[in-house]
């Protein structure tokens, strides 16, 4: 019996140590999550505050959505901050993936539900459905991710701007309502009550975005200093932003050691809600070119009498078609006043002019459904709202450089202080390469491109990513950091319906 | 106290091996064909001791020694592939199901020249699951594919020193694979659009032969070549899941078509008795997988034609094992092989994601009576961690690339019987 029972046990010694001494083996020799890779450098990410606009948010697609909120780049940065000490990033999450708000009930086409992409139209259009996020349902718990779409740089010292009572008159906004810590309370010191070790802060866009995106109908404040006079689709004074960004931040950083990164403000130039639309790409027969210039006779007769003595003016104005691809009519109030010889301020658009998004549904189609020779660009000029000018163009360039030139400068002046030029990356985006990420790259072409979301101005899912990367790139280089940054990939685009 | 320092040496060796580098292969190869062979590292090609053969060398029927012998087994396997990217803090690891690959060979001696006999068994097969919607579920988020292979044999013995097998091989093959269309495609709602193909029973054929000698008393020397066989999916469903609501009529659940190739293997081995109770086997296999040059998918939608090329390299195994026989009730096996990877740079999918390895086997038999003896065996397959990625996914004819860290371990346990007449 002896012999046999000692085969049994060296027979079992080899099988165990087998699995034993192998088992060890079926690891990578450096685990990710094994956070000794990683670095908070000089940086403590123990309570991250983000503090912004709808793109700190995670707008996307003309709508505040979950998902959206949980792919926004200051929530994807806490996730890779959480291997190098970051905590539990709270976000005042709406309550669906619709995205639109109700206000007692009500629904209200201001804040109506995210866009997704008809397929077969090739147009986003809102999905459907009954929107669940009642504003008035007001959270009470502080919150991480202060993103508040429609803020402006100003808006964030105003005390109320979160109290439900200034709903109907314009001074509160919904988004801040739903988390305000009371109504008497500004994003700031809502802000600097959860004494943040670090924050981001994006802020400036609206300044100068809801000018360029309402097509300049607003006004350039340059000069007036008093904000409170503003209308919300005018350009903030320059000095105005200045004192008012740099009162902020003194704020955000006057408990110690308090680190952060403002970010940058992009130019509209790289954004598709500008360059979507084509200045000229209404195709004509002969006859209806015939028909038009027939009908644009008597302002291009009229020109030629009045303008004799100023011959630029008069080629930039005069109205000619052709068979083929035509510039749209567009109404330019830069152009001389003429209307005293009854010639309205219309010409045809330049390569130099912007049409907005919203244009690619309305050329083409009739201004008055009983006159079929009122096609929007053809017998009928687009509207002011409809195009960025030259002139438009120049002021909101002039004040995304100002209000570029302060933040940095801002940041520039503190050691705590990074500062991410995002306009070289939205600039890459747009470029014909477009930003790579390995498995492909991201572009700013409008609903294929990957970076932009359906509403041409917010960025997609993947879009926050490079933002997240672009920011965290940052923190590495200038707090001695090394914190991961995500595959854009990874993330999500638009939706299709 | 002599065998305590002998099981000492045994886990010494077995410690070194494991610090030696290493890294398994085989694309979708799985070699555990017979409990006793995986004893001794898979070795088998001129082994000819029991009706394993049928598998191994079909010429080795002639060689055994009972006029009828029937040999059955079962063996399990756990296998984990782990990814990672260190470069944007992402892993994921596989859920595999336990995979179950069977055997069974029956033998019986006509004359004292001709044999004939049954094999059953599984020689290709996979079982892949990643987490729904991974980083790579463009690629592949599950796979399962199964290949039963029956094979009537006979073999002829020329003389006392060589015989020479045949087998023409039916093998039933299915298969279930599950991907998201692109790496970005969802509905309306988010959930990404994915497609299932699910083909079963895939009839082929295909055929196993073999030439074994035994020169001088101690040595066999064996050749086998099992042929390719492909797997010709000709309308078999495709299920398009999740696709936005736009696009559901272009998409709608069709059939497609696509082969998959089960490459030819051709297998020199040598055995040698070290001592009338010690035998020490040779193996060198040699798979053709450069007849997988892809798995392209053609469907009866706007889906079109789906290329995946693959592009393997004809790779080698190289195996060593030892038997030894302690006395009538007890054998004891061990063995070692090298599986080179037969993935060329560049085409390391999630499906297969698995480099060079190396194999430990170990492995006994116990003889319960005259007849009935059972076997046991045991296997560890290691794989070194290695970056690899797959360069050729096609994405609106732009090539999108993804890969990262993989690292795959693999244990079997195999449990089977032998009954002698």
């Amino acid at each position: 019996m002896t012999p046999k029972k000692n085969t049994i046990i060296k027979i079992a010694a080899i099988f165990i140590a087998c699995a034993v001494l192998l088992a060890c083996k079926s690891d990578f020799d450096n685990p990710v999550g094994d956070d000794s890779s990683y670095s908070n450098g000089d940086a403590d990410f123990s309570n991250y505050v983000a503090i912004g606009d709808s793109l700190t948010a995670g707008y996307a697609d003309a709508a505040l959505y979950q998902s959206g909120q949980e792919n926004s780049f200051p929530a994807i940065m806490a996730k890779q901050f959480a291997t190098v000490g970051g905590s539990e990033f709270k976000q005042p999450l709406v309550n669906d993936n619709l995205g639109g708000l109700l206000f007692a009930g009500r629904e209200n086409t201001d804040y109506a539900n995210r866009l997704i992409l008809n397929a077969e139209t090739q147009s986003p259009e809102p999905i459907e459905g009954t929107p669940t996020t009642e504003v008035l349902n007001l959270l009470s718990v502080p919150v991480n991710n202060m993103g508040v779409p429609g803020a402006k740089s100003f808006h964030l010292g105003i005390d109320g701007y979160g109290d439900p009572a200034g709903l109907a008159s314009g001074t509160a906004n919904p988004y801040f309502v739903r988390f305000a810590s009371s109504t008497s309370s500004s994003m700031i010191s809502d802000a600097i009550s959860q004494s943040p070790s670090f924050f981001t802060l994006w802020i400036g866009n609206n300044d100068v975005l809801s000018y360029a995106t309402s097509g300049g109908v607003g006004l350039n404040q340059s000069g007036n200093l008093d904000p409170s006079t503003y209308g919300y689709y005018d350009i903030t004074d320059p000095n105005v932003f200045a004192s008012v960004y740099s009162e902020l931040v003194s704020a955000i950083t006057s408990a110690p050691n308090v680190k952060g990164v403002l970010i940058g403000l992009p130019n509209v130039s790289s954004i598709p809600f500008f360059t979507t639309v084509p200045f000229n790409a209404v195709p004509l027969n002969q006859e209806t070119a015939d028909a038009l210039n027939a009908a644009y006779a008597t302002y291009n007769g009229g020109l030629q009498q009045v303008l004799s003595g100023n011959p630029d003016e008069l080629a930039l104005r005069t109205i000619s078609f052709s068979a083929g691809q035509n510039a749209v009519v567009i109404t330019d109030e830069d152009l001389s006043d003429l209307s005293s010889y009854g010639l309205p301020s219309i010409r045809q658009a330049t390569e130099n002019d912007f049409l907005v998004l919203t244009t690619s549904g309305k050329i083409g189609t009739l201004a008055d459904a009983n006159n079929p020779n009122s096609v929007w660009g053809l017998g009928t000029p687009l509207e002011d709202s409809d195009v960025l000018i030259a002139s438009e163009i120049s002021a909101i360039a002039t004040a995304t450089s100002a209000f570029n030139s302060t933040i940095k400068a801002i940041a520039d002046a503190n050691s705590n202080l990074a500062f991410v030029n995002i306009d070289t990356y939205m600039q890459q985006m747009a470029s014909t390469s477009g930003i790579s990420y390995g498995t492909g790259a991201i572009h700013a072409t409008y609903a294929t491109g990957g970076g932009f979301s359906l509403d041409g101005v917010h960025l997609t899912a993947r879009g926050y990513a490079v933002v997240a990367n672009a920011t965290i790139d940052e923190i590495n280089t200038s707090f001695n950091a090394n914190i991961p940054g995500v595959n854009p990939g990874d993330y999500t685009t638009i939706f299709i319906k | 106290m002599k065998k305590i320092i002998a099981i000492t040496q045994i886990i010494t060796v077995i410690i070194a091996i494991c610090i030696a580098p290493t890294v398994f292969a085989g694309g979708y190869r799985v070699s555990l064909q017979g409990q006793q062979a995986q004893g001794m590292a898979h070795a088998g090609t001129a082994m000819s001791d029991s009706s394993e053969v049928v598998y191994f060398n079909p010429a080795g029927m002639s060689f055994l020694n009972s006029d009828m012998q029937v040999t059955g087994g079962l063996t399990l396997i756990d296998a984990v592939t782990k990814f990672q990217n260190e470069n944007t803090n992402t892993s994921e690891q596989t859920d595999n199901p336990i995979g179950t690959p069977v055997s069974l060979y029956a033998t019986k001696k006509y004359d004292d020249n001709l044999s004939y006999g049954l094999g059953i068994y599984t020689p290709y097969g996979n079982a892949v699951e990643w987490e729904q919607d991974w980083a790579g579920s463009h690629l592949v988020n599950d796979i399962e594919l199964k290949a039963i292979y029956i094979q009537p044999t006979i073999s002829y013995k020329i003389n006392d020193k060589y015989s020479i097998g045949f087998g023409p091989t039916y093998v039933l093959g299915s298969v279930e694979f599950n991907r998201n269309l692109s790496t970005s495609l969802s509905d309306a709602n988010g959930n990404r659009s994915n497609v299932t193909l699910n083909a079963d029973n895939i009839g082929a054929w295909g055929y196993n032969v073999g030439f074994l000698a035994k020169p001088i008393d101690k040595l066999s020397i064996g050749v086998g070549y099992r042929s390719k066989v492909v797997l010709k999916a000709r309308g078999e469903n495709a299920d398009f899941e999740n696709l936005p609501g736009t696009m559901q009529s272009a998409y709608a659940d069709t059939t497609f078509d696509a082969n998959l190739v089960l490459p030819a293997e051709l297998s020199l081995g040598f055995a040698y008795k070290l001592t009338p109770k010690t035998t020490l086997a040779f193996d060198f296999n040699r798979t053709f997988w450069n007849a997988y040059t892809n798995l392209d998918v053609q469907f009866d939608n706007a889906a079109g034609t789906s290329l995946n090329p693959r592009n393997y390299e004809v790779s080698n195994i190289y195996r060593v094992g030892l038997q030894h026989v302690i006395n009538e009730k007890f054998t004891v096996r061990g063995g070692m092989y090298v599986d080179k990877s037969p993935i060329q740079s560049g085409y390391f999918t999630p499906e297969t994601a698995r480099n060079d390895s190396l194999g430990l086997t170990a492995g006994a038999s116990y003889q319960m009576s005259r007849n009935l003896g059972i076997d046991l065996s045991f296997l560890y397959l290691t794989f070194d961690e290695f970056e690899g990625s797959y360069d050729y996914y096609d994405q609106s004819g732009k090539l999108v690339s993804f890969g990262g860290s993989y690292i795959t371990s693999v244990y079997t346990l195999g449990l089977g019987f032998n009954y002698t007449f």
